[in-house]
Parts: C-alpha cells; sequence; structure tokens
C-alpha cells in the first residue's frame, strides 16, 4: 500500500471520528451487561460486555459459529438471552420479542433477507407497519413516507416492483427502508456483502456513512476484514462466544484482529511457487446451459485448464458458475458445447454419468456440501466414501467392508486433521469447516486428474481456510489441473494462476490474479472496458487504501 | 336441448357446487397461510354430522349451522395445535382427521339415533330451504331473463348464497386488508413475518380456524341444505374435489369459483346423462359418468393448467431456532 493512500484512508476515518464527536459520543446507543445465551451444552454466548456509541458504525468481527449472530439475535428479540442486561440509549430494556425491538428503535438487515419474494417493493415494507387494517389508506401513506426516505437518505426504489425481480443489491436496499421507516435510531447488518459485488458493497458503505452522518447508530458483523477496516469506528472481535477485544478500528491494523479472530497469527497470504503448467486436461468449448424454464444460464463458455494449474473463476453468486460446475461434473445436462476430459469427451448433452467421470479421474468439490456433498445424518466414514463405494477396496461380495471404509476413514481423519476425530460421529455434529475438510479429503484423495472445487471455504473458519488453500496448492504442484470457482474474490486471486470472471453466463475476461480488485470488480459487475466514472475511482481508493496490507 | 334443461343443469350445477366452493375457499385460507389442509373432507363430514344431530335433536336450521360449524371448528384446532403449535407433519394430521371424522360420525350417530349411521329425517323447517328472491313475478314474462332469473338465480338456500358472496369477500380479505397481507406472508415467508414482530402462530392459527368455519358451513350445506339428514359418508369425496378445485385455480379465489362451478357442472351433467341414450354411443354407464369428474381432475392437474406454484411455505412448520 502506498504511503499516499495511507494518510487518505487515515484522514477520511479521522475526519468521519470528529464529525461523531460533534455528535453525541460520549452516550451509548447500546450496552449489553454480561449477556450469555446458551443452546444445550454450546455456549454461544459467554459474558459479553458491548458498548456502541451513539453515530457510530461499529463492526463484530468473527469466525463463523464465534456467536456473533447469536448476539445480533438476542439483541432483535428473537432469542432470549440467559442472563445480562441490554441497554438502549441508557435505558435497561427487556426485548422480549422482535416487536420489542422494533419499538425500541432497532432495525435489522438479516443476512439471508427477511423479505416475502413474490411480494411488491411496498407490501414488504409495509408488512407489520401496516398503519390499519385495511390496505389502501395504509398503503397510501407508506408510499409518501417511502418517497420521503427515499430522498432524504437516496435510497431509491420502485415501489411497485416484486421483489423476486430486483437484483440482490436493491434488495439490501429494501430491507435498509424497511428498518427506516419502522423509525429505526440503531441498525444492525449481519453479513451484509456476501452477497454483493465490490461495486455494490461500496455503495452500501456510501450508504451507512450517510446514515451515520445523519445520527444513525449501526452496527455490523462481518468476517471480512477489510470491511472493518473500510467503514467501522469501532470493532470488537469475537472468539468462541466471547468478546475478546474491543479496538478503535484507527488504532489497529488487519493482522492484529486477525490473529484476535483465531487466537493466534495466521498466514494471510498463500504462498504459491510459480506453476508448472502441462498438458490441457479439461478442456470446454462454447458450451450453453439452459435452465428448465429455457433460460441461457451458461452462454457460450470455453476454457482450458492445464496440468499444475489453477484456474479461478470469480464473479457475483449466480452468474453461471454453479450450472457451469454441474455440466463439468455430469449432474445436468448442456444444450451445446463440448466438454473434453484428458482428451476423451464427455457427453455433455445427456449421457454424462458423475460415476464414470469419477472413474476417468474427475473430482468434484460441490459448491453445497449440505445438498450436494455430504448426506448429514450419515456417519463421517460413511460420507468419506460417498460415490466410491463401489471401489473394490470398500467391497466384501455385496456387502460394505465396514473395517476397511472405517480404517480409510481415520487415515483421511489424521492426513487432514478432522476435528472431532472420530469416524463413528454423525456428520452434521462436525463444524462446517471439518465438513469442508470430510468432502475435500474424499475428492483429493482419490488421485484425480481433474479437480473442480466450488466454493472451498463457504461457512469455513479462519484456519480451517488456510489449511484448505494450502491442501489446494498441494494438488496444483501435484500436477493436477484445478477449476476453482468462488466468490471470495481475495480467495480466487491468492489461489488462482489465471482469473476468469464470470458475468451473466459468459466469461466477459481473463486477468492475470495480481489484477487490481476494482479491475475486476467491474468485470464482475459486467462493466467492461466502459470509462471510469467518479464513483468508481472513489470505491477504488478506498479499496487499494485499505485493503492492502 | 331447450332452455328449460339447459336452466334445470345449470340449476343443478350451482348446487352441486356450492360444497366444492366453501370447501375450496376453506383451504385456501389454510393454504395461504402455510398450511396443508388433506383434511377438508373430515372437517366437512363433521360439521355434516353436527349439523343434521343438533338440527334434529333442536329442531332448528340455525341450531344446526352452529353446531356444523363448532364440529368443524374443533377439528380445525386439532390440525392447527398438531401442524402449527406442535410443529408435526400436516399430511398425517390431515389425514387422522379424515379417518377420525369417519368413523366418529357413524359411531355417534348410531349410539344417538340407532339408525344405522344415519340421523332423522328432518322436516323443511330444520333444514335450510329455497329462498325466493324478490321481482321474480316481476320479471317473469321478460324472455330469456325471467326464466333465468327465476329458475338459476332465485330458488336456492341461503347457504349458497352465502358460499357465492364469499368469494368476492375472501378475495378482498386476502388482498386488500391487513389480515390478508399477513396471511399470505406467513405462507411465503415466515420468518419475514416473524421479524416485523408478528406472530406467525398467531397468523396461522386463525387462517386455520377460517378454514374450519367454512369447512363447517359447507358440511351443513350438504346434510341440511342439499339432503334432509346426514349419511354415512356422504361428502363421498368432495374435500378431495375441492383441494384438486383449489390447486387448479392456484390459490385464487375468483378462480377456485370457476374451476367449482366447472366440476360442479361435470357432475350436474353426470346425473343427467344416468340411462340416457346417446346417439352413437348407446346409455352411457353410470359409473364413467360418475369417475367422469375425477377422470378431468387427473387429466387437468396432469398439465393442462400449467405449473401451479404452492405458497412456499406451505407444509413446512415454521421454528425459528437454526
Amino acid at each position: 500500500m502506498s504511503k499516499k493512500s495511507t494518510v487518505k484512508s487515515r484522514e477520511r476515518i479521522i475526519a468521519a471520528r470528529n464529525k461523531s464527536i460533534v455528535g453525541d459520543t460520549l452516550s451509548s446507543a447500546i450496552k449489553l451487561n454480561g449477556i450469555s445465551k446458551s443452546f444445550g451444552h454450546v455456549h454461544a454466548n459467554k459474558d459479553i460486555d458491548l458498548d456502541v456509541k451513539k453515530g457510530t458504525i461499529h463492526g463484530i468481527i468473527g469466525e463463523n459459529g464465534a456467536g456473533k449472530s447469536t448476539l445480533m439475535s438476542i439483541l432483535y428479540g428473537f432469542y432470549q438471552a440467559d442472563s445480562g442486561t441490554i441497554e438502549i440509549g441508557g435505558e435497561v430494556q427487556k426485548i422480549k420479542d422482535s416487536q420489542a425491538a422494533i419499538k425500541a428503535g432497532i432495525g435489522m438487515v438479516h443476512q439471508h433477507f427477511m423479505l416475502v419474494e413474490n411480494f411488491t417493493v411496498l407490501e414488504n415494507i409495509i408488512l407489520g407497519a401496516e398503519g390499519g387494517s385495511i390496505l389502501n389508506k395504509a398503503t397510501n401513506n407508506a408510499r409518501e413516507e417511502l418517497a420521503r426516505l427515499e430522498k432524504e437518505y437516496a435510497l431509491e426504489v420502485d415501489p411497485n416492483a416484486v421483489i423476486e425481480d430486483l437484483p440482490v443489491g436493491l434488495q439490501q436496499r429494501v430491507e435498509i427502508l424497511k428498518a427506516l421507516y419502522r423509525g429505526a435510531e440503531i441498525l444492525i447488518l449481519d453479513e451484509p456483502t456476501g452477497v454483493l459485488t465490490p461495486a455494490e458493497a461500496d455503495h452500501l458503505f456510501r450508504i451507512l456513512g450517510q446514515l451515520k452522518d445523519q445520527g444513525k447508530t449501526i452496527v455490523m458483523i462481518t468476517h471480512k476484514l477489510r470491511e472493518i477496516m473500510a467503514i467501522t469506528d469501532d470493532v470488537s472481535v469475537m472468539r468462541r462466544g466471547k468478546i475478546v477485544a474491543t479496538r478503535k478500528t484507527a488504532d489497529t491494523n488487519v493482522e492484529e484482529l486477525a490473529e484476535l479472530m483465531v487466537g493466534r497469527s495466521v498466514l494471510l497470504n498463500v504462498e504459491k511457487k510459480k506453476s508448472k503448467v502441462g498438458d490441457v486436461k479439461l478442456s470446454i468449448e462454447n458450451l450453453t446451459v439452459k435452465d428448465s424454464r429455457g433460460v441461457i444460464m451458461v452462454d457460450n463458455v470455453s476454457l482450458k485448464v492445464h496440468a499444475g494449474e489453477i484456474v479461478g473463476i470469480a464473479g457475483v453468486a449466480g452468474n453461471g458458475q454453479s450450472e457451469l460446475l454441474k455440466v463439468i461434473s455430469g449432474i445436468s445436462k448442456a444444450k451445446s458445447g463440448r466438454v473434453i476430459l484428458d482428451g476423451k469427451p464427455i457427453g455433455v448433452m445427456g449421457k454424462a454419468d458423475p460415476r464414470k467421470l469419477r472413474e476417468r479421474g474427475l473430482a468434484h468439490v460441490p459448491e453445497d456440501r449440505h445438498h450436494m456433498g455430504l448426506v448429514l445424518p450419515f456417519e463421517e466414514s460413511e460420507n468419506s466414501i460417498l460415490g466410491y463405494q463401489n471401489n473394490t477396496e470398500y467391497l466384501n461380495g455385496p456387502f460394505l467392508n465396514m473395517d476397511a471404509i472405517r480404517a480409510d476413514a481415520d487415515e483421511k481423519i489424521e492426513q487432514y486433521d478432522i476435528r472431532p476425530p472420530s469416524s463413528k460421529l454423525k456428520t452434521a455434529n462436525f463444524s462446517g469447516g471439518n465438513q469442508q475438510k470430510i468432502v475435500l479429503a474424499r475428492e483429493m484423495e482419490r488421485d484425480p486428474v481433474v479437480l473442480i472445487i466450488g466454493q472451498p471455504t463457504r461457512g469455513v473458519d479462519v484456519g480451517a481456510i488456510e489449511f484448505i488453500h494450502k491442501r489446494i496448492i498441494e494438488m496444483r504442484d501435484a500436477g493436477k489441473a484445478i477449476l476453482l470457482v468462488s466468490v471470495e474474490l481475495d480467495e480466487i486471486r491468492s489461489l488462482a494462476d489465471r482469473v476468469l470472471v464470470m458475468f451473466a453466463g459468459r466469461i466477459v475476461g481473463e486477468r492475470d490474479p495480481s489484477a487490481s480488485e476494482g479491475e475486476l470488480g467491474l468485470l464482475m459487475a459486467g462493466i467492461e472496458d466502459k470509462p471510469v466514472d467518479d464513483d468508481v475511482i472513489e470505491a477504488k481508493t478506498l479499496e487499494n487504501g485499505e485493503t492492502k496490507k | 336441448m331447450d332452455l328449460s334443461t339447459v336452466l334445470q343443469i345449470l340449476d343443478s350445477t350451482v348446487r352441486l357446487s356450492t360444497p366444492l366452493l366453501l370447501a375450496a375457499l376453506a383451504g385456501l385460507y389454510s393454504e395461504r397461510a402455510g398450511v396443508f389442509d388433506i383434511g377438508l373432507e373430515g372437517k366437512m363430514l363433521g360439521g355434516a354430522f353436527g349439523a343434521a344431530a343438533a338440527a334434529a335433536v333442536f329442531g332448528s336450521a340455525w341450531a344446526g349451522l352452529l353446531a356444523g360449524i363448532g364440529v368443524a371448528l374443533a377439528m380445525s384446532l386439532v390440525h392447527a395445535f398438531a401442524s402449527i403449535t406442535a410443529k408435526g407433519n400436516q399430511i398425517v394430521s390431515g389425514v387422522s382427521i379424515n379417518f377420525i371424522a369417519a368413523g366418529l360420525t357413524v359411531l355417534l350417530g348410531q349410539t344417538w339415533f340407532n339408525r344405522g349411521g344415519r340421523t332423522p329425517q328432518l322436516s323443511s323447517d330444520e333444514r335450510f330451504s329455497s329462498i325466493t328472491l324478490p321481482g321474480v313475478e316481476l320479471v317473469a314474462d321478460i324472455p330469456f331473463f325471467g326464466p333465468v332469473y327465476r329458475e338459476l338465480i332465485s330458488g336456492h338456500n341461503l347457504l349458497v348464497y352465502v358460499a357465492f358472496l364469499m368469494v368476492p369477500i375472501t378475495w378482498w380479505i386476502i388482498f386488500k386488508t391487513r389480515f390478508g397481507l399477513r396471511l399470505r406472508a406467513v405462507g411465503e415467508n415466515p420468518a419475514a413475518v416473524d421479524t416485523a414482530g408478528i406472530s406467525v402462530v398467531w397468523a396461522r392459527y386463525r387462517a386455520v380456524m377460517i378454514c374450519g368455519i367454512l369447512c363447517g358451513v359447507a358440511g351443513t350445506y350438504l346434510s341440511i341444505g342439499l339432503s334432509a339428514g346426514f349419511a354415512q359418508n356422504m361428502t363421498a369425496g368432495k374435500g378431495f374435489i375441492a383441494l384438486a378445485a383449489l390447486i387448479f385455480a392456484k390459490w385464487k379465489p375468483l378462480n377456485v369459483m370457476w374451476t367449482c362451478l366447472l366440476f360442479g357442472f361435470l357432475d350436474a351433467v353426470a346425473i343427467r346423462l344416468q340411462g340416457v341414450s346417446v346417439p352413437g354411443i348407446g346409455t352411457v354407464p353410470v359409473e364413467l359418468m360418475q369417475a367422469l369428474p375425477y377422470i378431468l381432475t387427473v387429466v387437468l392437474l396432469a398439465g393442462f393448467i400449467g405449473k401451479a406454484i404452492p405458497p412456499k411455505a406451505g407444509g413446512v412448520p415454521y421454528s425459528k431456532e437454526r
């Protein structure tokens, strides 16, 4: 990072802070005292004290399962704390349900939007705050109020649009409007950027900044360090149900926060040597895929993956990556085009059989381990051979050779450090990171020719991410051809040797992984070689200034 | 075929589609709120029995209506408890309600009235009898409109008018009121309703209770409107046909009316054609005619109506725990 941009970003933060000092810095918007909550034997939150100052943006960062969402759910009345008190604006409040939270001026933007998809924007906004038992009059009032809010906060959205027709960025805007419509003074955002493009995320941050300027208090939960650095005033780090530290954002840095999150120092950049590229192992030619409604999901995609390289496909979720993976792995059919695996075509128009493809050396780590990768009620050992159960080493005549399966599973548990180390445990009882390791161990230990991986670290904690990234690089160095799909741009940039960007079903560009985030972000938003406007420049400075260390 | 034959068929279409319409609208409330209800049949049967029994004992059609609604409402509360509060499987609960109704009505009927499961024959005072609308005489001489008004529009009992009036009322409630907005929302995404600070449980309970009330009216119509007493299994699958009509109508009130009228019309034609010799075919077997509505349902549902998308959260009990 250049010195100039550091100074710039610091200035921004300081300017923002001064603004809030002018406001009412000393008084607390939210004060939590000794909040604890357990589910059965699991302590989700342990003795939490938190002080969020009025008119600031307060970040809460932690790994998955650290208890961030539970804490916010308690604040929003979704759960009841076992002990502890909540003060809102200096008064102790009993928040027994969401209604009480709304009354106390708290609005929440959930990670998975709480919107009724086939309702209009207006219907979603008034739901629960209709203002009368007959809708006509209520909707007219709501429309006026909405117009006022839109103007005040520059949050334009067509009130008559149906939610499912809107892009996610706008859906999120509706969620924010919903909270403002209810007169929220405190806004809680749970992982707000998970589904957004970098440009959309920057737009969101601008909106949040504006809300702060108007005196609103914002609590943002995230596991992305760069977001914390970019917009928060204060940051609290959670680990295993506890708040382990609270810092002024300006006084801390990414390394310190990462260390606090996992309790040890982590490698944030993947170390890798230059790749030794071999022959083409996977070749996709003019592949087009339509979904059941006949909509084109993958549009004339061509790409090649060589032995010993990782080709990363970046893009916002829902731009055809899932469909592409499904066709390559033989799960669904293509409309036209060819996929050539190790020199021989696979029948993408209908004859492909996932099992035959496996036998030919294609390993697939599916995007969604819960739906496609694992049978959660099964034992770990059963999942660790799923799909390979017909291999002779696991069979004893027509029966499964459970001893061999167990021994095999135990070996993988050892190698991949799967915890708890029990092959008899139900898979559902493992954490997300360990479940992912079960899938990876199964697919990687087959010595495949081609490895296709979707979202390798979705819902996986930082410690496991590091391990998974290392393994993927090891596979590459062992000469495997790897196709990697991820919505985490950082992941693609640190792992891939070549980056392809997918937008609206097409590959819109190929870049070197060292290309700037802003450049890739533009491609991800479908903007190709267009003149750069002011917004984008601002977004870029923000990123360049505060993401790299 | 002359006008009077046509009118007769249409007249019985209205009579026969009324119980379907009431039951399908009942199902609409419940299913729009996300509670699937396969027990429309059982609730209707229970309501029919309750109405006939009370009408016989108290000698009043109104007492019958009250009892019919009461019985069906109680049964709907059982379904509500099982599928909303206890988060059980809605299909299992619905099926059990059907079985309980089929068995209990006969058992209680035999115990109380000793007529092989039937209730006593009701006199016309104890039934809902036909109402002659005002002005029938006045317009009698107007060609076409006169007979249509006399035969088709006038001359039904109160519950028929209630059923058809419920169509626009239901539309208005579902689409134009706060209650309806929340009802549709709990059927689509209960979590959104919960986070908006509204009770999902209470919204669903209310919808299921309305369903019970309408099923009760449907049953009452069958036993003391259309017939003069309760007979064993007198619903004869009407609850299931109503369910089919509801899906066929894609859970929309006005469409529900048209599909119920269609099924009622098929029924009316079937009755009319029994024993009649059709040129070129000969006598149409009674069984075939009786099966026609069901065959049509299967054929229509199998692919002639396009995709019927049910409420997204339908059949899924809501729990906020993750």
